[in-house]
């Protein structure tokens, strides 16, 4: 996984609730075996036409946005599919931080998990910073890991809240396994107390 | 003395392995389902890193999203096929048993997990699916998750975890007649919204809750994610030991009686404090349907569209091509899906053919029943249901996800309107442009005989 320090970047306003991993990425995308490419389908439905055309309307299909690097969007944001296509699909196009009032469980843990910083602010701050975005290219919001602010383009910073574990894997960009396989005695121990308190606990035979 | 606990609390405490110094804690997994679609990455993350899978012994693949549900399985595109072969090569490099596309017990990964006795209570449960909610019903901490932690598992067998807030819905009273779980599920929803239950670990309890059969309860904690949830739990009691005793990969005889010695302590103790309760009156809940593109856009039957929506309720009823105040009942559709790991068990197809019955698919409507696993699709047949359904004009399909999710080759073509029994009516979610209400199987099989969105209980 990629470090996550510091972005500063355009932001791309998508002011809805409850935009979901369907949303993100189709399902019908999902067939492929590898984590890459999936940025073309990004937000497919409301990208392009059923014929395949862009949708000039969409903000990512507009010149300002097209580069943009952080979402803002609105409350629930990820909800649905554990798919973690939704965050390689982001990540694909290019974006490295989605700022919401809220985010869903599993898409926040994917996100982290793909160095893509997910923020959750208070809905009258995400509204802020939607008019920010909404300058497109005259305007770049700025994110600090380190010092857990967002700094808006007037220069106000405002902080947010991360679990401490989480923003020391995104600073250094750890890889969870090799993290838990430091603990691998632990493991073991708890597997053969598991074996000797719970001996009808049934293993899944060959098939 | 020690302090009352939750089902939940006992299912956490019993899988910490090691407390973090932050306080998330790695977490013992006990059954890991894999299927096609969110594993294959996760498969090559250990081949690159030269891992192994930790214990297949915990670990069972079966291919179901991405299978076409014709007779043959034909129809599959290249993709596809390539997907279900690399799930086989993986098994086969890695060591996972495996149900094979052409097995009987083949099937939706959470309708197979409980059916062979694979998910039993007191166990966690994981699975890249979010839906893995499903195998709460049997009192196990059971949620779904990303192929990053596809490949934590596979490689670990644990998982890193804050543990969840708690919640409980008491269910009071029972439901009425012509209500199923699906409505229940619905009108919970509708009433905490589709983030209502983020952060928390729902456990349903109460009357009604207690009543439903193992299917009813699957169905509830089915949908736990769709209230945002991580997970759904019931407690196990003597309808769960019922139902999984002789189960095929569920202990035996005297290990049988043992575990249910160890489920009978599981349940929460009285007085063990909820994070948050909310209370149910059975009472209320009546036949739902949803009308816009999110699960908690969800009405009865006798009432209809609200009067005054949001600017993102107002997108999705343009979506759904439907009017602020409009009735639901009467509603024209095109196409009635059922299936799912929400609605595929035979308790599910028996509720059709009952309704099917005597009775034909209106014309220009294109019914599908799609069983949840091939031992499902057995029993119904065994029972005379797939007669009842095929010559009622309904389709008899082959086991897996099929229509619930638009990805295989049932699909809703752009602007037809779907009466389903799956989960998630979101914006394409059964297929580009194609327009879901979810509903229970009773209603679905009303809308099919109908051919509009129709009070099953006007039927019976």
């Amino acid at each position: 996984m990629e470090a996550f320090t510091t972005l500063t970047a355009v932001a791309a306003p998508l002011p809805a609730a409850n935009i979901d991993t369907d949303k993100i990425i189709p399902a019908r995308f999902l067939k492929t075996i590898k984590r890459s490419g999936l940025g073309a389908h990004l937000f497919d439905g409301l990208r392009y036409t059923q014929d395949g055309a862009e949708r000039p309307d969409f903000v990512l299909n507009q010149p300002a946005y097209r580069q943009a690097e952080i979402l803002i969007a609105h409350e629930n944001f990820g909800c649905g599919s554990s798919r973690e296509h939704a965050a390689w699909a982001l990540l694909d196009f290019g974006i490295r931080c989605v700022i919401a009032p809220s985010f869903a469980d599993i898409f926040h843990g994917n996100a982290l998990k793909n160095g893509i910083l997910p923020i959750a602010l208070p809905r009258a701050v995400c509204d802020a910073l939607m008019q920010d975005a909404a300058m497109g290219d005259n305007a770049r919001i700025s994110v600090d890991l380190e010092r857990q602010v967002v700094i808006r383009p007037s220069g106000e910073t405002i902080s947010f809240a991360l679990d401490p574990m989480r923003r020391h894997f995104l600073l250094n960009g750890l890889d969870d396994i090799g993290q838990t396989l430091q603990h691998a005695t632990s493991i073991a121990a708890f597997e053969e107390k598991r074996a000797s308190d719970k001996p009808w606990w049934p293993p899944i035979p060959e098939l | 003395m020690t302090l009352p606990q939750t089902l939940f609390d006992k299912l956490w405490s019993a899988h910490v392995v090691e407390t973090l110094p932050d306080g998330a804690a790695i977490l013992f997994i006990d059954r890991h389902l894999v299927h096609e679609v969110t594993s294959p990455q996760a498969f090559e993350g250990l081949r690159s890193a030269g891992r192994r899978v930790r214990r297949p012994d915990c670990t069972l693949a079966v291919a179901d999203h991405n299978v076409p549900t014709s007779k043959g399985r034909v129809g599959a595109e290249a993709d596809s096929v390539l997907q279900l072969k690399t799930l086989e090569d993986n098994v086969a490099a890695f060591g996972v048993p495996y149900i094979p596309i052409n097995d009987p017990r083949q099937g939706i990964v959470h309708v197979i997990g409980p059916e062979l006795g694979v998910s039993l209570p007191g166990m966690t449960i994981v699975c890249g699916d979010s839906h893995t909610s499903t195998h709460g019903a049997l009192g196990a901490l059971a949620f779904g998750i990303g192929t990053s932690e596809v490949e934590h598992v596979l490689a670990t067998q644990t998982l890193i975890q804050s543990k969840p807030r708690s919640m409980r819905i008491t269910v009071k009273g029972r439901l009425a007649k012509g209500v199923s779980a699906k409505d229940l599920a619905l009108h919970i929803i509708a009433e905490i919204g589709t983030a209502g239950g983020t952060g928390c670990v729902i456990e349903y309890a109460g009357e009604a809750v207690r009543g439903l059969d193992m299917a009813g309860r699957m169905t509830l904690c089915n949908m736990s994610i769709e209230a945002g949830a991580r997970a759904g739990l019931v407690a196990p009691d003597e309808i769960t030991f019922a139902y999984l005793e002789g189960r095929p990969m569920a202990p035996q005889g005297a290990a049988f009686e043992e575990a249910v010695a160890y489920w009978r302590t599981l349940p929460s103790d009285p007085g063990a404090r909820f994070d948050r309760e909310v209370v149910v009156a059975a009472a209320d809940v009546a036949p739902m349907v949803t009308w816009g593109t999110s699960p908690e856009a969800a009405a009865p039957i006798n009432g209809g569209v609200p009067n005054i929506v949001s600017p993102d309720e107002e997108r999705a009823l343009e979506y759904m091509a439907l009017r602020p105040g409009q009735s639901l009942a009467g509603a024209p559709v095109d196409v009635v899906f059922i299936g799912s790991c929400t609605n595929g068990r035979i308790e599910d197809i028996r509720e059709v053919a009952r309704v099917a019955q005597g009775r034909t698919v209106a014309e220009g409507v294109r019914a599908l029943v799609v069983p949840g696993s091939g031992l499902v699709k057995a029993q119904a047949e065994a029972e005379g249901l797939d007669r009842i359904l095929l010559e009622a004009g309904f389709e008899w399909r082959e086991a897996g996800c099929s229509m619930c999710l638009g990805m295989n080759p049932d699909r809703l073509t752009p602007g037809q309107r779907c009466a389903s029994t799956s989960n998630r009516n979101f914006e394409g979610r059964q297929g580009p442009g194609g327009r879901t209400h979810l509903m229970s199987p009773a209603m679905a099989a009303a809308a099919a005989v109908t051919g509009r969105i129709t009070d099953v209980r006007e039927l019976c």
